[in-house]
């Protein structure tokens, strides 16, 4: 861009403070302005470190300082009254952050701009002051959106806006907050037709959905996509596998054997950000480094089930550069600044080639320096996946997920929200909706069920029609039937379902020989999840908050924990994380495995196992499955090798121990992690396999997705968890709010029981609907699986051995530390009650 | 617009029971949730919570209105299996005291139909605590028999042979790590409390404090429904929430 066209962009007050900064605007942020100038919606792409935030901004701070602007209280003109420019972001603490940081620049230029937040924690004087007297900017999240849409007066304090900035999008965009963020849009462009969108975005897969989803999309035949602006290079990071001379272990998720390399890295740099999967493995590493902490560095542990008081400690420190390192969850995978860390540590499994690339760029926040990381693979699968990750990030290549269809559970609530705020035509609303790129295959008559749940709970038995929420009046408009309805949706708006979470009180041991009640009082070091101190008995110990806990007793919603004395606790079981292998990266290890022309490039170690494989059994095909099976100790077991990840492989287990079953294998249970699945039974396989009892094509064929599936979602206990979130979000249920606990769980109604009865009486309802839909993506990831199958068929091969390959050995050691699934509920339930009936006759 | 399917379509549910002594004198348990009392030929079920559904979807809550079919079609195969010759609902059979006027007129046909030939004793509760309206049977607020009392909610210091409902007793094990729950009666041989045959009624742990002063402390079991079968536990072998 010439010298010349700066200038016919940027006023003089902001010349003036780039020249005072010894900055140049850069050609991304002029790009911008210009776009924003004709009206046009833009995506930018950039690396972090690219002044991306600025450049989102600065077409608004223009416009607002160069406009007249009406004082309150004085007479109507053509003057804007409402907020200009939304910014919305998917953390709440990045709201709070970008606010500090717009502050210089409008101070600097003596600009006249008001820029407020509003969040969920923004008190209620601030949210009804902010309706009377709106900022020009409003930092805000999805649900505020919601929120302020679903009645009149936050209708008239966002009617005049003329900017959306979605910081994150690519994050925004792949959970149900994006499909209630895409509805709240889709709703705003009514009445601000010519609201242009800006989204920014770090290095995405397909660019094209992020740009379609900035646009309306009115035409079903066409996709429109926004204006892009595309910021390359940036210095290639300096990415490399730590390389210990300790043991690779075989699994596990510790890494523990690279502690003190660790250490040594977080010496050797100013600021590290040392980044794990999980909250258990931070506990535990966090714990690890302070035990060899011998020079006493102040590291710090960060993750989201920590007390709100304690993270914002952490982080403050951060910014005050009072730390070395921190040992953090995806809690700080994204946003706040911190310019001065020097090197990102990724503990474990990347997951993901776009994830890894996000994490990295938390170092170094200017973009013309590389960014340094190290990977710490914790096991040899993790090796593999390193290295897949490492080449990809050479090679530019993105992962981030497609983008997801919009969730019915979203929409019903979005159409509750619509009727609170004034009475709509269902025509013109679907027409509205389907205008958001996640929901332009939205059907008239699926559309039709979900205003009908709304109105009734859509049931094919009409009793509740007395009693609807929504009412269509002789107008042909649906209202609201009384204002406690909207009442009722104000407490009920948001996306993010919680397991239910007990608070972890801190109080003295009972151990300790007193006969005194617990001291009640103690500090709260957090919330912990209710399942995982279910399993818990008391004088049980675990990791948390960076001690050593024991867990003493229940009270209500808290559970009650004391300092433990010992020094091994039981740590709490590895969950995996959220995030499964993604299909990129599992390709890119198939691949590594298959071809020996890689391998020079992996660490000795992993090189021979390799090796041993091949020579011992076979190696796994990049586009085929290799089955092997074994005997060991009394039992048989098949091992196969989808690399397809946990949830996908998790399915596949329920699926294959029921078929294996019926076919009189006698399977006894299986495990699974993101690599294999291995499946234990008490008769011979190998030997039904080469009598012809079995067939592994007709095992592993497709239409196991059929009524195999159905069977075992009838009592799956994840399909109810997926049922109970979307009934939330849906409104079925009422959520549970802070203090209503304590009138007991016996009245509120249980989700499961729901499930049942629906599952039962009208299995094609909209909201099981929903959650089949939400399974297939989530949690079982059937349609992971089903691409699977697709791909293995006729490309299986089978491996009769007469011991354990090496490939298996680490699946085979996850026993006994991950859960293992297959035994029915009633067999554990018999089994014992009857050592009851033994200690009887003792 | 009936939701309501023909029993005869399900499996048949085998009339054998438990023995346990309650106050000295044999009852049934049965794994549906019910007590069978031979030698009076008697059915007892506890908290049906009919109409629950209808009684959310007033407040705005609109539950899947199956809750009655099933309810009544469950008890429709146990009354099949043993034919009883008196059936007592031990209070709480209607989740609201309009629950019996709201009951749509084919389950009021069914459960009349249930009724014919046998005695039919409601029993009042803290949700229902009216007769209910244009329905057969004898409404009481509690009732002897023998040297049992019947009544809905149990009353600390109760003379033995106390068999009441109320607290939708659930009891939880937990074994390899995973934990299970489940209906269950639970009894200290003095007291026998049923738990919810409704099919929208959740469970209260055994372990709760509500339990401490109906039973000693450790000193009571639980009998666990299962698919086909009760499980047995002793207090000390279970868990809370």
């Amino acid at each position: 861009m010439t010298e010349l066209s700066h200038s016919a962009l940027l006023p003089d007050r902001f010349h003036a403070w780039f020249k005072m900064r010894g900055w140049s605007p850069r050609a991304h942020q002029l790009a911008l302005i210009d776009q924003l100038g004709r009206g046009s919606s833009t995506l930018l792409i950039a690396p972090t470190g690219a002044g991306k935030t600025l450049a989102g901004f600065l077409p608004s701070l223009i416009e607002i300082s160069g406009a007249a602007r009406r004082k309150p209280g004085s007479a109507k003109g053509a003057e804007r009254s409402g907020v200009h420019t939304l910014y919305i972001s998917p953390l709440k603490a990045l709201a709070v952050d970008i606010a500090r940081n717009l502050e210089a620049p409008v101070a600097e230029m003596n600009l006249a701009v008001q820029i407020e937040t509003r969040t969920g924690d923004t008190p209620a004087h601030k949210r009804q002051r902010q309706k009377l007297v709106p900022p020009d900017i409003l930092l805000t999240t999805p649900e505020q959106i919601a929120l302020l849409l679903s009645d009149a007066a936050g209708m008239a304090m966002l009617s005049g806006v003329r900017t959306v900035i979605l910081d994150e999008l690519h994050a925004l965009v792949t959970s149900k907050r994006g499909d209630l963020l895409a509805l709240g849009l889709a709703r705003l462009r009514q009445f601000s037709p010519d609201v242009r969108m800006v989204g920014l975005s770090a290095t995405v897969a397909e660019p094209d959905d992020l740009r379609a989803f900035l646009m309306p999309q009115t035409n079903p035949d066409e996709r429109r996509l926004s204006e892009v602006v595309t910021v390359t290079g940036g210095a290639a990071p300096d990415i490399r596998i730590l390389e210990s001379a300790e043991r690779v272990p075989w699994s596990g998720h510790s890494a523990r054997y690279a502690l003190d390399d660790i250490y040594k890295q977080i010496l050797e740099h100013k600021v590290s950000l040392i980044f794990v999967n999980t909250r258990s493995q931070a506990e535990m590493i966090f714990q690890d480094l302070w035990k060899i902490n011998t020079e006493t560095l102040p590291i710090a542990l960060h993750h989201g089930s920590l007390d709100v008081g304690q993270r914002r400690k952490v982080e403050a420190a951060m910014s005050a550069g009072q730390l070395r390192a921190i040992v953090a969850t995806s809690s700080l995978d994204m946003g706040i600044d911190w310019g001065d860390v020097d090197l990102v540590i990724n503990v474990g499994a990347p997951k993901g080639a776009s994830r890894l690339a996000q994490r990295i760029g938390r170092a170094n926040h200017r973009m013309d320096e590389p960014s340094k990381a190290v990977l710490v693979p914790a096991n040899r699968f993790e090796v593999l996946e390193c290295r897949a990750a490492l080449e990809a990030s050479l090679t530019g290549g993105q992962d981030t997920p497609a983008l997801r269809r919009g969730a019915l559970d979203v929409l019903a609530q979005h159409v509750l929200g619509v009727a609170c705020a004034a009475p709509f035509d269902a025509d013109m609303l679907f027409s509205e909706i389907r205008a958001c790129e996640t929901y332009r295959h939205l059907d008239r008559a699926t559309f039709d069920k979900v205003v009908d749940f709304v109105a009734t709970g859509g049931y094919a038995l009409k009793t509740y029609d007395r009693y609807a929420k929504l009412k269509r009046g002789p107008d042909g408009l649906w209202r609201i039937a009384n204002p406690k309805v909207a009442q009722q949706y104000r407490l009920n708006v948001g996306t993010i379902v919680e397991a239910p979470m007990l608070k972890v009180r801190l109080v003295r041991s009972k151990a300790e020989g007193r006969k005194t009640p617990l001291g009640r009082g103690g500090r709260v070091l957090g919330e912990i999840e209710e399942w995982f101190v279910e399993q818990l008995t008391p004088g049980d110990t675990f990791l948390f908050a960076g001690e050593i806990l024991r867990f003493e007793t229940i009270l209500e919603n808290e559970a009650y924990v004391s300092r433990a004395r010992s020094t091994s606790p039981m740590i709490p079981s590895y969950q995996g994380g959220k995030f499964p292998l993604s299909t990129y990266l599992a390709d890119g290890v198939r691949r590594l495995i298959a071809d020996p022309a890689h391998w020079p490039h992996l660490p000795g170690q992993v090189r021979d196992w390799l090796e041993l494989q091949r020579l011992k059994s076979v190696l796994p095909r990049r586009d085929g499955l290799l089955v092997e099976t074994f005997p060991r100790s009394d039992k048989h077991y098949l091992v196969c090798y989808p690399f397809e990840g946990r949830l996908a492989h998790q399915t596949l287990g329920m699926l294959l121990t029921r078929r294996l079953e019926r076919l009189g294998a006698r399977p006894m249970g299986f495990v699974a992690n993101d690599y294999a699945l291995s499946i234990w039974c008490l008769s011979d396989l190998s030997q039904m396999i080469g009598a012809g009892r079995l067939s592994l094509d007709a095992l592993f064929e497709e239409d196991i997705l059929g009524d195999d599936l159905d069977a075992w979602l009838a009592e799956s206990s994840l399909m109810k968890r997926t049922f109970r979130t979307c009934a939330v979000i849906a409104g079925l249920i009422e959520r549970r709010h802070p203090g209503q606990e304590k009138n007991g769980r016996q009245i509120t109604v249980s989700s499961d029981l729901i499930y049942d009865v629906l599952r039962q009486h009208e299995p094609d309802h909209i909201l099981l609907r929903a959650t089949w839909n939400d399974a297939a993506e989530g949690l079982l990831d059937i349609s992971r699986l089903g691409e699977l199958l697709a791909r293995i068929r006729g490309r299986i091969t089978h491996t009769r051995l007469d011991r354990v390959s090496p490939l298996a050995v680490p699946v085979l050691l996850e026993i006994g530390r991950e859960p293992v699934y297959g035994e029915a509920q009633d067999a554990i339930l018999a089994e014992a009650a009857d050592d009851l009936i033994e200690e009887a006759m003792a | 617009m009936t939701a309501l399917r023909n029993a005869g379509q399900f499996r048949r549910i085998a009339p054998v029971c438990h023995d346990i002594a309650v106050g000295g004198q044999l009852l049934g348990l049965h794994d549906s949730g019910v007590v069978w009392w031979a030698e009076q030929q008697t059915l007892i079920v506890a908290d049906l919570h009919l109409e629950k559904g209808s009684s959310y979807a007033r407040r705005g809550v609109m539950l899947p209105p199956y809750d009655t079919a099933a309810t009544l079609e469950r008890l429709a195969m146990v009354i099949d299996a043993f034919d009883p010759a008196r059936v007592i609902a031990l209070g709480d059979s209607f989740h609201d005291a309009e629950g019996s006027d709201r009951l749509p007129a084919p389950y009021r046909a069914f459960l009349t139909t249930l009724q014919l030939n046998r005695e039919w004793i409601w029993v009042t509760g803290n949700h229902d605590p009216v007769a209910p309206v244009r329905l057969c049977g004898e409404c009481v607020d509690e009732l002897t028999l023998g040297s049992f009392t019947f009544r809905h909610e149990p009353r600390p210091g109760a003379q033995p042979g106390e068999v009441c409902g109320h607290l939708h007793p659930a009891a939880k094990v937990r074994r390899y790590g995973r934990s299970i729950r489940r209906p269950c009666f639970a009894t200290d041989s003095n007291r026998l409390i049923l738990p919810a045959f409704g099919a929208l009624t959740g469970g209260l742990n055994v372990m709760d404090a509500a339990f401490a002063e109906l039973f000693p402390p450790r000193g009571f079991s639980a009998f666990m429904l299962g698919a086909d079968r009760l499980y047995p536990f002793t207090a000390s072998k279970l868990v809370a929430d």
